[in-house]
């Protein structure tokens, strides 16, 4: 009789331990699962590519480390070679880019489907946008090999190189890079032409590889239809390993924009009313596509001439005016 | 027997603890914050609207005072913050009850920020938006009335909260700090104004009045002055050569708003039609503008101060190119300093609310009942 109470008792402390001991392993199982399942997951979207994560500008701490010498040397050892496919009907679009941004390129070439007497251009002789994109390409690395980067655009795109070379600081190009503005269609991840499209020298050569093999990288495309020229371009650069990244600032905003300002501002005064300076577009972004001639004019004076007086930046790469240049 | 109930309850309590875990961290979202983070959701944004928009300001009746002034993301911003506290501007926008959300909602969330002080005024009051009725109708007949009872208004009620007084109207952007290096060469006690100089009409020339013009604060006495010596009345409703002829007649100064290379900073038109536009030759503005008109990027100078006819698509896009968007690490062509004269304006860190005295509250009050006379 004394005995059974304290069985009794002594069997609810042992079963009630074992439920305490059960629920706290139970709760560390659980967190334990939740961390690896989303830790799983994070990895799975990225470790597809090596050497991809989301491409970002450097931090300004990483380089305010650096003496000034060297920041100005950097500033002037990134070069970008600009690629701009044009036709004759572009022509009112391409006048405004020789105009505006393409004068900041340490090289600008017009590659045209046909010769036009108004401007110059290496004429590729074919209406064809995918031919045109390889033989542009071609064209430039057998020509403009010392510059280390390349930027591929239409005349509708406005660019500001300054902030693509701020983009390209710390990225070595001697590795396969191949960034802009990405999209995602079926299984394939590829950049899109009208937000402009950034190849290393490594990711360029490699193209020009692949070009010569018609399993990989026909001229007439693979499909039976005709893919956009700039899908096609990243169908042959997967071959040789090289993947589309996405590049973004320090906030996760896309420095690339395959659409214009006046279309992310009214999207922005839709979504964010309080904020839509603030929260449209990246400060320092590179790309916008679909301006008007005119409107490309008033972007240039926005960019390298309006600003509030008294706000100072100390940036740590020096770019310097071009010559014989007075709307900037 | 023990064992067996033992392990059962140990069982029991893991499905127990893993499951309330569960929920508790589905509730919870701390795993998403763990590794990359991901842009905003859209939703969480929305609830900021309502916050935001009073962060900004004290509202003292319909004046909005600026608490903070804006700042940029990694700015160095020690010669802005302290011209703005040595060249303080009052805005005042004149609007209408029914451009409020059409137009002036979009000036409050933009270049209104950066003045010290700014009020909007329509024809009736709102003590929602804020804003201030000057008991006149709609109209452009009214333009005048408007402007003559909003310039009495502020001398009466803010005269010593602010050294500039600038009028703008609802589709006119304004760089502020850009107009404050302007005003920065002079004092508030000289009698000066500043705007877009047009020519015809008035010997020295008035502001254009869409472009926005700013008044010293001994201008605005005078202004008011000239009413209640009945120097100065309701003469035209075309506002801003009214104006200009009654700043003439009181001996305020036309002044020259240009930059240092001479290039024009108040416009009266859209950047489009200003860095592209060819006027035609027979187009009233050739005749109009006071200086010389340059076409092409030299018509408007980087510390531009005003543009007008703006949208307020176009609003945004410019507070965007202003205060936002930038070409990395690239130095500017044109880098002007700060006046000489700057060094003589004092600093005043809050807008102090300096009582009126008895003398000068009567007189106002006097002032009012001739100006109901009169209309």
């Amino acid at each position: 009789m004394p005995h059974a109470p304290a069985e009794r008792v002594h069997k609810m402390y042992s079963e009630g331990g074992s439920f305490m001991k059960g629920m706290l392993l139970g709760g560390i199982f659980c967190i334990v699962a939740t961390l690896l399942s989303s830790f799983n997951f994070g990895h799975q979207q990225h470790t597809d590519h090596h050497n991809h994560h989301h491409v970002n500008a450097p931090s300004k701490e990483e380089l305010l480390r650096l003496p000034e010498h060297k920041r100005i040397e950097l500033s002037q050892n990134i070069r970008v070679y600009c690629v701009i496919l044009v036709e004759p009907k572009d022509l009112a679009y391409w006048a405004a880019v020789r105009e505006t941004w393409s004068k900041h390129c340490d090289k600008a070439e017009f590659y045209s489907s046909e010769e036009v007497k108004v401007f110059e251009s290496v004429s590729v002789e074919t209406k064809d946008p995918w031919i045109m994109l390889r033989k542009a390409l071609k064209h430039a690395f057998d020509n403009a090999k010392d510059h280390k980067w390349y930027f591929i655009a239409r005349p509708t795109t406005f660019a500001i190189i300054e902030n693509l070379k701020y983009l390209l600081l710390n990225k070595d190009p001697d590795q396969p890079f191949y960034l802009g503005h990405m999209v995602k269609s079926g299984d394939l991840e590829f950049i899109e032409l009208s937000g402009g499209i950034v190849l290393s020298s490594e990711a360029l050569k490699r193209l020009v590889g692949v070009l010569g093999d018609s399993s990989k990288c026909p001229e007439q495309g693979r499909m039976i239809w005709k893919l956009p020229e700039d899908k096609e371009l990243a169908v042959c650069l997967k071959y040789t390993g090289v993947f589309a990244e996405n590049a973004e600032d320090t906030e996760g905003k896309d420095i690339f924009n395959a659409k214009s300002v006046n279309s992310l501002i009214n999207e922005a005064m839709a979504q964010t009313p309080q904020e839509v300076a603030e929260s449209c577009c990246s400060d320092v972004a590179v790309t916008f596509n679909g301006h008007s001639p005119n409107n490309m004019h008033v972007m240039m004076f926005g960019v390298y001439r309006l600003r509030p007086f008294g706000h100072k930046f100390h940036d740590s790469l020096v770019f310097l005016p071009p010559k014989d240049s007075d709307n900037d | 027997m023990a064992k067996m109930s033992s392990r059962r309850s140990f069982f029991l309590g893991f499905m127990v603890g893993t499951c309330t875990l569960y929920f508790f961290l589905t509730q919870v979202p701390l795993n998403k914050n763990f590794f990359h983070k991901m842009s905003l959701p859209v939703a969480s944004k929305n609830k900021a609207v309502v916050e935001n928009e009073n962060l900004n300001w004290r509202v003292d009746g319909p004046a909005l005072i600026n608490l903070e002034h804006p700042h940029l993301k990694g700015e160095d911003s020690r010669v802005a913050d302290d011209i703005y506290n040595k060249v303080r501007i009052l805005c005042w926008v004149m609007t209408g009850p029914a451009n409020l959300e059409k137009k002036a909602r979009h000036v409050k969330a933009t270049w209104s920020r950066h003045c010290n002080m700014v009020i909007f005024m329509s024809s009736t009051d709102d003590p929602n938006f804020p804003t201030i009725g000057l008991d006149t109708k709609e109209g452009r007949d009214q333009l005048y009335w408007k402007t003559i009872r909003a310039f009495h208004y502020l001398e009466q009620h803010h005269f010593n909260e602010a050294d500039w007084f600038l009028k703008a109207d609802d589709d006119t952007f304004v760089v502020v700090d850009n107009l404050r290096l302007v005003l920065a060469n002079y004092t508030p006690d000289e009698p000066i104004y500043f705007g877009k100089r047009f020519r015809p009409f008035a010997k020295q020339g008035y502001m254009s009045g869409g472009a926005g013009y700013v008044l010293s604060k001994e201008a605005l006495r005078r202004f008011v002055e000239g009413f209640r010596t009945n120097v100065c009345s309701h003469t035209s409703s075309v506002e801003d050569l009214a104006l200009g002829q009654c700043m003439e007649k009181m001996g305020v100064l036309a002044g020259d708003s240009r930059d240092s290379l001479h290039r024009e900073t108040f416009h009266p038109f859209v950047p489009e039609s200003h860095l592209t536009g060819k006027f035609t030759k027979s187009f009233w503005y050739w005749n109009y503008c006071y200086y010389p008109i340059v076409e092409g990027p030299q018509c408007c100078s980087d510390l531009a101060v005003s543009f007008h006819y703006v949208s307020a698509e176009l609003m945004y896009i410019l507070e965007y190119y202003t205060y936002h968007l930038r070409a990395y690490g690239y130095q500017y062509r044109y880098n002007p300093g700060l006046p000489e004269n700057y060094a003589r304006l004092p600093a005043h860190k809050d807008t102090e609310q300096v009582p009126r005295t008895e003398q000068e509250s009567a007189k106002n009050n006097s002032l009012d009942a001739r100006l109901e006379k009169r209309q």
